[in-house]
């Protein structure tokens, strides 16, 4: 069970007043945490608990939700051999998050692409560019409130025949 | 029959056009230039067993050598400006083959990143249709290429400065 997973036990004795949430689901451990401690505790996960490799870092919209973003960081171990995935919720009025490249430098295109994607600001980035779509784009594609065939365009309507 | 014929054989009347014409068909050197899948079947077309190299098509790695682009991908928006500068810096006269959907009209791909088709930035000659086109198709966009470029008219004063190269009568 999730709540005998070491790196849960851990946070639970150092940050209990920032976890949220403990889920399990077909073996996938996923901490929900607050975003304002995300730099410590990613700092404690790969000092105390060897997990070195941030595989990937990602963001949810869902919109209509409160709050609307969901930051998610999915680490791995080398030496444990061992995942853990953790997400922090970002609210709409206030889209900024700590910055995780100073724990992991791979951090710093995979938050440029978040923020390109979702329009995530991260504080302390040290080159916060858009990073796939070109420098004068405006608006961010992967909000669930951006028409999927751009702005410019009438939305697909099915077809007509 | 009496007449001297001192030159035999080796004569042939024909119109500056055609000859121009003729030239030009027979030596398209595409650009190097692939996007996508497509491009793998444009290799394939170029490779021995479709060979391009028989109809005289050479592909060249400087758009300054080359006569035609093919247009072999998906083309996204990042990417438009990019061919935009390449077929700028092919000479005149120039031809422009869209290979496969993606190319024509952008395919499957119906989303904010990706041009609608690359006539949006390019004026196309020959569309190729296909996901991806297999290289008998590829050899025909070529061939009717070929056929377009044999109509054109004024080729020969377009290109000593009288007035402007003009395409095929319409059939």
């Amino acid at each position: 069970m999730a709540e005998n997973h070491r790196a849960v036990v851990k946070l639970k004795e150092k940050f209990a007043d920032s976890l949220l949430e403990v889920k399990e689901f077909r073996g996938e451990v996923t901490v929900t945490v607050k975003k304002e401690n995300i730099v410590a505790i990613c700092t404690f996960l790969r000092d105390s608990l060897k997990y070195n490799l941030l595989s990937d870092v990602t963001a949810v919209d869902y919109l209509g939700r409160e709050p609307r973003f969901m930051m998610v960081y999915n680490l791995y171990s080398i030496p444990n051999k061992d995942r853990l995935r953790v997400k922090a919720p970002v609210e709409e009025s206030q889209t900024s998050v700590d910055t995780v490249s100073t724990v992991w430098s791979t951090a710093n295109w995979l938050e440029r692409e978040v923020f390109d994607l979702f329009g995530i600001t991260f504080t302390g980035h040290p080159d916060l560019r858009r990073i796939l779509l070109t420098d004068d784009w405006v608006g961010h594609p992967l909000r669930k409130d951006y028409p999927l065939q751009g702005p410019d365009r009438e939305p697909y309507q099915g077809r007509l025949s | 029959m009496g007449v001297n014929q001192p030159l035999g054989d080796n004569v042939k009347l024909t119109t500056l056009d055609s000859l121009v014409n003729w030239a030009r068909k027979s030596s398209i050197w595409p650009m190097t230039f692939g996007l996508a899948c497509c491009a793998i079947e444009m290799m394939a077309t170029g490779a021995a067993k479709h060979d391009l190299d028989r109809f005289g098509i050479i592909f060249r790695a400087s758009p300054r050598q080359a006569d035609c682009i093919i247009i072999a991908g998906t083309v996204t928006k990042k990417m438009l400006p990019v061919i935009q500068t390449v077929y700028e810096q092919m000479p005149e006269p120039k031809w422009v083959i869209a290979m496969g959907a993606c190319a024509c009209s952008g395919g499957i791909f119906d989303t904010y990143s990706v041009v609608q088709g690359i006539d949006e930035g390019l004026p196309v000659d020959v569309y190729i249709p296909g996901c991806p086109p297999r290289p008998e198709a590829l050899l025909y966009g070529l061939i009717k290429l070929q056929e377009k470029i044999a109509g054109e008219r004024n080729s020969f004063g377009s290109t000593i400065g009288l007035g402007e190269r003009l395409p095929p009568a319409a059939a």
